[in-house]
């Protein structure tokens, strides 16, 4: 209505103070409820979709554990702790370790790009590979969690180490398309070349860093399953 | 250029991924205060100092809520702090430099309900931030900012001059010109890398 | 204008259908933009962001127009804020246990929901002077309005970038997807398209019925 001769009068700094501090409360105690009610189907989210990238990369892995690589030490954590760990070792349903899927990041086109990539100690090869975070262009970088021929460079891509088992033998090194000439070569995509390098120096890095120090504590992941 | 590279982060927040062309943040001032070059200028540096002054608590913040495990409550305590300090920023501005708070002044309120404050707020967080690396970010997206809006102020001061459609309202157009900013923007990805 | 608050307190069919187009928050009255847009990529996603924005809109509706006597006018702004935030906190992990792959697609744009523009003015304007089921009619209006704005927008984004339409391809293994509709750029232009549209029906409604479209066009 226009008619307001006066108006209201201010009411206390108490009452003001009093309904903002009620509604914060009443605030705070919903949100701690909506928080203890999803905490299980979060962290059940967030399990399933870790399992589901690990299996992914290690083909007929069934059962995961988790592995902490600081430094040089390789430390087992609980099955609760996916969040924390960098190394996750696969299983087949006979309990023997099929591989060990780590994860690698590098700048790409736009943004960083996280791939995770599984590691077979039997073979000294990487066997698998799939992008777990990217904003590439569509249609162009996209490509490299899709190319098939993209994707065939990880049927067993050369990762041995050298005689002191320090580093690499020979680096992972991303060449142009169809220029591969050597099984520690990848093929790049035409289109996405910024892209397909930053896969290679994703796993190049990771892997010169974590594949030493799995190596050398390689009895702690088959002992994990016996 | 490393990825987490001061200089990288600023050039991240400033062109490649820009708070408005590329994120979509604060679009309301950016359509709502881009007719005339001279209100587009200290719009942006507004909003340049507002950020400065939020990524600095929000970075305070989340310490404290880290220390006592009680990230939930991460969203209501940025915005109620984000507002505290435009407030705050206003009544320093005001004191200190009348002249500045004539010109800034009445965009300030504005700021408050800007996304783009609260999204790099929160992105500092994500992104796992370290204090230098926040400040420069808060520093680079102030500026994308500024540099859009610049950008789409003078294209809409000669677009006064454009004969047009009846159909094509101010917004329409406005949309179809960031749209085309946004475009030329894409071409700084990959910068750096 | 909006007729708010006219004296009446029962709730007219009126009430629903203006915030879902003639007074559309998206294409109309130009809020809640900025948000949305950026995640309005695919149908799945627009709709996602839609019903969530349209959730924590009638939440706090609700809650403000229960509370709007009980609360000083000195402190209202501060009051919806918590409210809002409140409620989009809730959302924000009701769809992170719901589905990780759309969270993950939403990423920080829900709780971003928090500064939209359309919320908070929907509260300030209608719920905080009308009776409930007035205010509840109306918020349901505009989150319709809004959640089918954003879908609009998202579907042609899917369509042309992508070629499918809820993940089901339409045109088949031949088709060249417009890879720019996905991007920021489509973003924008799919919107402003839109917009053109609105304004061209707009400007020929006032036409026939011999009004002169209403709000200066600027250019």
């Amino acid at each position: 209505m226009s008619q307001q001769p006066t108006p209201p009068p201010m009411p206390s700094p108490i009452r003001l103070v009093l309904t903002l501090a009620l509604i914060a409360m009443l605030s705070g105690v919903t949100v701690v409820f909506a928080y203890q009610i999803t905490l299980e189907p979060i962290a059940r989210n967030h399990r399933l979709a870790l399992e589901r990238a690990v299996f992914e990369v290690l083909p007929g892995a069934v059962d995961r554990a988790n592995f902490l690589v600081e430094g040089d030490s390789l430390t087992a954590l609980p099955d609760d702790e996916g969040d924390r760990a960098n190394v996750y070792a696969g299983y087949a349903d006979d309990g023997t370790l099929v591989g060990v899927a780590m994860e690698g990041s590098a700048r790409g086109y736009a943004d960083n790009v996280r791939v995770l990539y599984g590691y077979s100690l039997e073979d000294e090869c990487i066997i698998g590979f799939t992008v777990l975070q990217s904003s590439e262009t569509p249609g162009l970088g996209e490509k490299i969690g899709s190319d098939p021929a993209f994707l065939a460079n990880f049927e067993c891509l050369d990762v041995r180490l050298n005689d002191a088992g320090t580093d690499l033998a020979n680096p992972i090194r991303t060449v142009g398309p169809g220029e591969e000439s050597e099984p520690w070569e990848i093929d790049g995509i035409a289109g996405a070349t910024v892209s397909s390098q930053a896969v290679g120096r994703a796993l190049r890095e990771s892997a010169s860093r974590k594949i030493p120090v799995i190596r050398d504590h390689a009895q702690l992941l088959t002992e994990e399953r016996n | 250029m490393q990825p987490d590279s001061l200089s990288f982060i600023f050039l991240n927040a400033f062109l490649i991924n820009n708070f408005v062309l590329a994120l979509f943040l604060g679009l309301c001032p950016f359509v709502g205060v881009s007719q005339k070059l001279e209100t587009a200028v200290p719009m942006g540096i507004a909003v340049i100092v507002v950020m400065f002054v939020a990524s600095v608590c929000a970075y305070a913040i989340n310490l404290v809520l880290v220390r006592f495990g009680i990230e939930y409550l991460r969203l209501i305590s940025y915005i109620a702090v984000i507002a505290s300090a435009v407030q705050l920023v206003e009544m320093t501005i005001k004191k200190f430099s009348p002249t500045l708070f004539r010109m800034l002044g009445i965009y300030l309120p504005l700021i408050t309900t800007n996304c783009a404050i609260l999204g790099m707020a929160l992105f500092q967080t994500f992104n796992d931030y370290s204090f230098g690396q926040s400040l420069i970010y808060s520093l680079g997206a102030g500026a994308g900012f500024t540099l859009a809006l610049t950008l789409m102020a003078g294209l809409r001061e000669k677009l006064q001059l454009a004969n047009l459609p009846d159909s094509a309202t101010a917004a329409a157009i406005s949309f179809m010109l960031a749209g085309l900013l946004s475009l030329t923007f894409m071409g700084f990805a990959g910068l750096g890398s | 204008m909006a007729p708010v608050s006219n004296g009446e307190d029962t709730p007219r069919f009126d009430n629903l259908t203006s915030g879902v187009w003639r007074e559309n928050p998206v294409f109309i009255t130009l809020l809640g933009l900025c948000p949305s847009l950026a995640v309005s990529n695919t149908a799945v996603n627009s709709l996602a962001m839609g019903l969530a924005s349209a959730f924590v809109l009638l939440g706090s509706t609700f809650l403000i127009s229960l509370l709007r006597n009980a609360i000083p006018k000195q402190v209202r702004i501060a009051s919806y804020i918590i409210i809002i935030a409140t409620f989009v906190t809730v959302v924000d992990y009701a769809i992170h246990a719901i589905s990780l792959e759309l969270y993950n697609a939403l990423g920080a744009f829900i709780q971003l929901i928090v500064v939209n523009c359309m919320i908070l003015g929907r509260c300030e304007a209608h719920a905080s002077k009308n009776r409930l089921p007035k205010a509840m009619v109306n918020a349901l209006g505009t989150g319709a309005g809004f959640t089918l704005a954003l879908f609009m927008v998202g579907s042609i984004r899917e369509i042309l970038g992508f070629g499918t339409f809820f993940g089901v391809s339409l045109f088949g293994a031949g088709f060249q997807t417009w890879a720019i509709f996905i991007l920021p750029p489509g973003g924008f232009i799919v919107l402003s398209l839109w917009l053109l549209l609105f304004s061209y029906i707009e400007r020929r409604r006032a036409a026939n019925t011999g009004h002169i479209a209403g709000g200066a066009h600027a250019t």
